[in-house]
C-alpha cells in the first residue's frame, strides 16, 4: 500500500443477520484523488461508507481513515469526513443559513468564523440568493448543493459522496460535477464517490473500484481496467462497456 | 457532551415554534385557570367560618372545587403532555432522513437522545412553573391569601416531583419513538401504555386480589388485609399512583383529600395524627414520600436505559 493512502481497508467484512453485505474488501484511496465507487444497487457500497465513518461496526477486518480506526475513534474520524448521504435529509423549516449554522455548531467551528465560513460556502455552491428561503422549498439540485456547502463548513479533508447526482436534471448534474471537481482541485479534498452515472464517473474520477455482491472485483484507473479485461488501452472502451463486462462475469 | 447545547437549542426552537405545543399549552393554561377559578369559589366558602383551615394557600392546588383539583388534573393529563412532546423524537428524524446526517457529525449517539430529552424537560418545567405561577398569582390577587415559607417549599417540592413525573412519560414516548418507525404507531403505543397504567391497573388490581385470595372475605379481617395489601402492591406499578403517593403529604399536609385506607397509614403516621391531629411537618412529609419519589426517578432511569440500549444497537443502515 502506498504511504499517502487516506483510506485503507484490509479484508473488511460485514454480515447482516448472517447475510454477507461486504466481503473481504481490501482497497485504498490516495490523498487528493477522486475514487469512483461503482456497483449495482445493494452491492454494499453504502455499507462500506458507513463502516469507514464508524457508523457501523465491521464484522471482521480493519479500516483506517487518515490513520485512525473508525470503530475505535468515531468522533475524530467523523470530524474529518464529510458525508453526503443518499436521499439526504434536511430540516425543512430551517433556511440554508440556519442549517449550516447548526452543522457548524455540531462540528465545534469557532463562533467568530462561523458567519464568514457560511457566506463563503454559500457563495461557492451558488445558493447566496436563496439562503433566506426555507429548505422545504428547495429543488433537489439545490438541496444537493446545500449538502456540499455542509462539507465546506466542516472543512473536511475527506468527502464521501453517495449518489450525489441521483435524480438530478442534466443541468444540475453538470453543476454538481463541476462542484465536485472544484472540491478536489481547490480544496484538496480526497473524494470517495459512489455513483451509477458511469459517463460522469469516467469523466471526473482518477481511479475506479467496481463492487459486485459485496466484493471488489476490480480497482485501478481506466487504463488498468481496460488492459485487465480486454488487453487494450482505455481509448477503445467506455467505462460502461467495462462495467457491463464485469457485471456479467460476476 | 460535545454538541448537546446545539441539539437542545435546536429542539427548543422547534418546540416553541410548533403548533402542537401551542395547542397543548393553550389547553393546559385554560384548564388550570378554570380549576383555579372553581377552587377560588370553594375557598371563599371555607374562609367564611370562624375556624380557619391551615395551609389555605395549598388548598388552591388540592381543593377539588366542582370537578377536579389541579393536582388531580396534572396526575391525569400531565402524562399526555410528556407523550405529545416526545412521541416522534427519533422516528421523525429517521423519516426525514436527518438522523444519519446528525449521527455522521462528530457527536456521540447518546448526545442526540440526551439533548432531545433535556429540551423536553425544559419545556415541561416552563409549563409547570407557569401554571403554578398563574394560580399563585390568582390566589394573591383574587383571594388575598399569602403563602407562608413552608407552603412555598412544599409547592417547590411538588413542582419538582411533577416535572419528574411528566419527564418519565416523555422518556416513555422517546423510547417508543426509537422502537417504532412510524410516528402514528409510536403515538398510539404510548397512548395505550398511558391508558393501561393510569386506568386499567387499578381495575385489574382488585380483580387480581380477589383471584389470589380465593376464599370469600366475609367478616374475616385478615382476608381483607391481604386483599388490600395485594391491591396496594399491584397498583404501585402505575406511575400515576406513584405520583399521587409522592405528592400526597407534600401538597396536602393534612391529607384531607387523599382517602386513607387502613394499610396506607404507617404506625408513625397514625401516632402523629392521633396525638396532634394536625398537619405533618415538612420534614416528616418528605420522609413519607421519599420512597415514592425514588421509585419515580428509578422508573424514569430504567426507561431511559432501555432507550439507550436499543438506540445504540440499531444499525444505521436501516435508518
Amino acid at each position: 500500500m502506498s504511504t499517502d493512502a487516506i483510506i485503507e481497508t484490509h479484508e473488511l467484512t460485514k454480515l447482516y443477520n448472517g447475510q454477507v453485505a461486504v466481503e473481504n474488501l481490501t482497497f485504498n484511496v490516495n490523498a487528493g484523488e477522486i475514487f469512483g465507487f461503482l456497483g449495482p444497487n445493494g452491492a454494499g457500497k453504502t455499507t462500506t461508507l458507513l463502516m469507514l465513518l464508524g457508523l457501523t461496526e465491521p464484522s471482521s477486518g480493519t479500516a483506517r481513515v487518515l490513520g485512525l480506526d473508525p470503530s475505535r475513534e468515531p468522533i475524530k474520524v467523523k470530524s474529518m469526513i464529510g458525508y453526503l448521504q443518499e436521499n439526504m435529509g434536511f430540516y425543512s423549516d430551517l433556511n440554508a443559513r440556519q442549517m449550516l449554522q447548526f452543522v457548524a455548531e455540531l462540528n465545534a467551528v469557532p463562533a467568530d468564523i462561523i458567519d464568514e465560513r457560511i457566506s463563503t460556502a454559500l457563495h461557492l455552491v451558488g445558493l447566496e440568493e436563496e439562503m433566506q428561503k426555507k429548505i422545504g422549498a428547495y429543488s433537489r439540485g439545490m438541496r444537493q448543493r446545500l449538502g456540499i456547502a455542509e462539507l465546506l463548513i466542516k472543512d473536511s479533508k475527506v468527502a464521501f459522496l453517495d449518489e450525489p447526482t441521483l435524480g438530478l436534471d442534466p443541468d444540475a448534474t453538470n453543476r454538481m460535477t463541476e462542484l465536485i471537481q472544484s472540491l478536489c482541485r481547490d480544496k484538496k479534498m480526497t473524494i470517495l464517490l459512489s455513483s451509477h452515472m458511469l459517463h460522469q464517473v469516467q469523466k471526473i474520477c482518477h481511479r475506479i473500484g467496481i463492487m459486485i455482491k459485496g466484493r471488489m472485483v476490480a480497482q485501478g484507473d481506466m487504463d488498468q481496467l481496460a488492459q485487465e479485461k480486454f488487453g487494450v488501452g482505455k481509448e477503445k472502451y467506455t467505462l460502461e462497456e467495462l462495467y457491463m463486462k464485469y457485471f456479467q462475469e460476476a | 457532551m460535545r454538541g448537546i447545547q446545539t441539539i437542545i437549542k435546536k429542539e427548543l426552537a422547534d418546540h416553541f415554534s410548533s403548533y402542537r405545543f401551542t395547542i397543548i399549552f393553550a389547553l393546559v393554561a385554560m384548564l388550570s385557570l378554570i380549576t383555579a377559578y372553581m377552587v377560588g369559589m370553594n375557598i371563599r366558602d371555607e374562609l367564611a367560618g370562624i375556624a380557619k383551615p391551615q395551609f389555605i394557600f395549598l388548598m388552591l392546588f388540592t381543593s377539588s372545587g366542582a370537578l377536579f383539583s389541579l393536582v388531580q388534573f396534572v396526575a391525569f393529563f400531565g402524562p399526555l403532555v410528556g407523550l405529545v412532546l416526545g412521541f416522534d423524537t427519533i422516528n421523525r428524524e429517521r423519516s426525514q432522513g436527518t438522523l444519519s446526517k446528525l449521527l455522521s457529525q462528530p457527536i456521540y449517539r447518546d448526545v442526540v437522545i440526551n439533548g432531545k430529552f433535556l429540551a423536553g424537560v425544559v419545556m415541561i418545567s416552563v409549563m409547570m412553573v407557569s401554571i403554578v405561577l398563574v394560580i399563585t398569582g390568582l390566589g394573591l390577587i383574587v383571594l388575598g391569601i399569602v403563602p407562608g415559607l413552608e407552603e412555598i417549599w412544599r409547592i417547590m417540592i411538588y413542582l419538582i416531583i411533577s416535572i419528574i413525573y411528566i419527564s418519565f412519560w416523555l422518556g416513555v414516548a422517546i423510547l417508543f419513538s426509537i422502537l417504532f418507525r412510524s410516528t402514528a404507531t409510536s403515538a398510539l403505543a404510548a397512548l395505550a401504555v398511558w391508558i393501561f397504567f393510569s386506568f386499567f391497573i387499578s381495575l385489574g388490581a382488585s380483580v387480581l386480589a380477589n383471584a389470589l385470595t380465593a376464599e370469600p372475605a366475609g367478616d374475616n379481617p385478615q382476608v381483607h388485609m391481604r386483599r388490600a395489601n395485594i391491591v396496594k402492591a399491584f397498583i404501585l406499578t402505575s406511575p400515576m399512583e406513584l405520583y399521587r403517593e409522592a405528592t400526597a403529604t407534600i401538597i396536602d399536609p393534612t391529607r384531607k383529600s387523599t382517602p386513607r385506607s387502613m394499610v396506607t397509614v404507617g404506625p408513625l403516621e397514625t401516632l402523629s395524627m392521633s396525638r396532634f391531629a394536625g398537619p405533618l411537618p415538612l420534614s416528616q412529609s418528605f420522609f413519607i414520600v421519599a420512597p415514592y419519589i425514588i421509585s419515580l426517578l428509578a422508573i424514569t432511569v430504567v426507561c431511559f436505559a432501555i432507550s439507550y440500549i436499543v438506540f445504540m444497537r440499531q444499525e444505521i443502515r436501516s435508518m
